[in-house]
């Protein structure tokens, strides 16, 4: 690499407000010229705007620069923020704490700590180990996955920042009460004697000290990890919603997922449930839907039984909770997020 | 020799951080024993609660995410 090439990498990190500041600048511009752009591209193309073909490409070709810029901005600054909650002082800051507030606290936390599906085990044990109750344990395993970055980023770039509120709200509102439930279950038994054999530990946890230049690189990073995976599903789920955005007529969907079909929140919810995906696969797909006609609060429960329950995830957590647990696990969430999908739907629709 | 174990549950994160290991460890010339740490009984015991997890010579050097390899290289290196 020449030596220019080098200190134009090296340069957030040298001057990091300075970074910062003209990253937001750009990034904004960026934002702003997203219409004019897709039209203008449309318009190169020989296919008449008004017609299916042309429509669906508009669509598509401002939904998704639109969605990777926000994911980007947002993947980024939560990066940052990540680095200052690692889950070994999000444990330190639970263990010992009172159900009620922990369960708030524990949800709250699960938004901001860095977490992966495929160290939710480890993790599961690390918590309980260190004394932080059962149900609270839970309140941060639902929160986590559920209420994430990406699915906001999404929510708010398709729909708009009141949607994306809501579902910050609601998806806390489940973890918290959910976790509070399994609480008082009193299901401590349930968990593999192995588990309930291992010495508990004294929690430390340490603010991980870190520069800015450090906490910047740290945004780099998630940005190269979360957006590198999740874009080909943001394209494919863009590009399906452009077909249905085109093609399908308005209001074909509000026959069987409109919202005077009461028996579609439950059926989203079953439907849900065995699928596993990502917040960035379904949430483009989401939004065609909802552009046709079908019902906010059975399109959020969809989404939030794909995201928060999954079977993979059951058969991983089966190595440390028994049947049972995992049953009253699966039966509190889905009952939280039916409430949700029928609160969507009755009362605020 | 220095003892390294990685500890995971066999995701794909964990394969590229022994590959990585060792391809340091052989770029320095310094002897590594590598040992995979799979079951999950064992990864709790030792306190690591985000995978993969590195130990080195008994002492918890990372956890969580593939590690750089700057940062490998300077667990290989101090003594």
């Amino acid at each position: 690499m020449t030596d220019l090439a080098l200190s134009v990498r090296r340069w957030p990190q040298r001057q990091p407000f300075a970074f910062l500041a003209l990253a937001a600048a750009a990034w904004w511009l960026a934002y702003r010229s997203l219409v004019p752009l897709s039209e203008a591209m449309v318009a190169l193309l020989p296919v008449e705007r008004e017609s299916h073909l042309g429509s669906a490409l508009q669509f598509f070709f401002y939904d998704t620069p639109k969605v990777l810029l926000l994911l980007t901005g947002v993947v980024f600054v939560m990066g940052m923020v990540n680095s200052y909650f690692t889950p070994e002082r999000t444990r330190a800051l639970l263990a010992g704490r009172a159900e009620g507030v922990g369960n708030v606290m524990a949800a709250s936390l699960g938004i901001v700590t860095p977490f992966c599906s495929c160290s939710a085990v480890p993790l599961f044990i690390g918590f309980v180990q260190a004394g932080v109750p059962l149900g609270v344990t839970f309140s941060f395993l639902i929160a986590a996955p559920m209420v994430n970055e990406v699915a906001l980023a999404l929510l708010f770039a398709l729909f708009g920042w009141k949607i994306a509120l809501l579902y910050l709200g609601l998806g806390l509102a489940v973890a918290i009460v959910a976790g509070w439930v399994i609480g008082r279950l009193k299901m401590e038994h349930h968990l593999e004697d192995w588990v309930r054999q291992l010495r508990s530990v004294h929690p430390e946890g340490e603010a991980a000290r870190l520069t800015w230049p450090e906490r910047i690189d740290a945004g780099f990073q998630s940005v190269r990890e979360i957006v590198g995976r999740v874009w080909p599903y943001i394209l494919a789920g863009i590009a399906i919603g452009a077909g249905i955005h085109g093609y399908v007529p308005a209001d074909f969907m509000a026959s069987f997922m409109g919202k005077d079909a009461w028996w579609a929140v439950p059926l989203a919810v079953v439907i849900g449930v065995p699928m596993y995906s990502n917040a960035a696969g379904v949430i483009p797909v989401v939004e065609a839907l909802l552009a046709k006609g079908a019902a906010l609060g059975t399109v959020l429960a969809f989404m939030m039984s794909v995201i928060a329950l999954s079977l993979p995830e059951m058969v991983i957590l089966r190595k440390v909770l028994k049947l049972r647990l995992i049953a009253a696990f699966v039966g509190v969430v889905a009952t939280g997020i039916l409430i949700v999908g029928y609160v969507f739907n009755f009362v605020l629709g | 020799m220095k003892q390294v174990k990685v500890l995971g549950t066999g995701c794909a994160n964990c394969r590229t951080t022994v590959r990585l290991i060792e391809e340091v460890a052989q770029e320095r010339g310094v002897p590594i024993e590598v040992e995979k740490v799979e079951r999950i009984e064992d990864i709790v015991a030792s306190g690591v609660m985000r995978t993969p997890g590195v130990i080195v010579d008994g002492k918890i050097v990372h956890a969580g995410g593939v590690p750089k390899r700057e940062a490998i290289a300077g667990w290989l290196q101090a003594a």
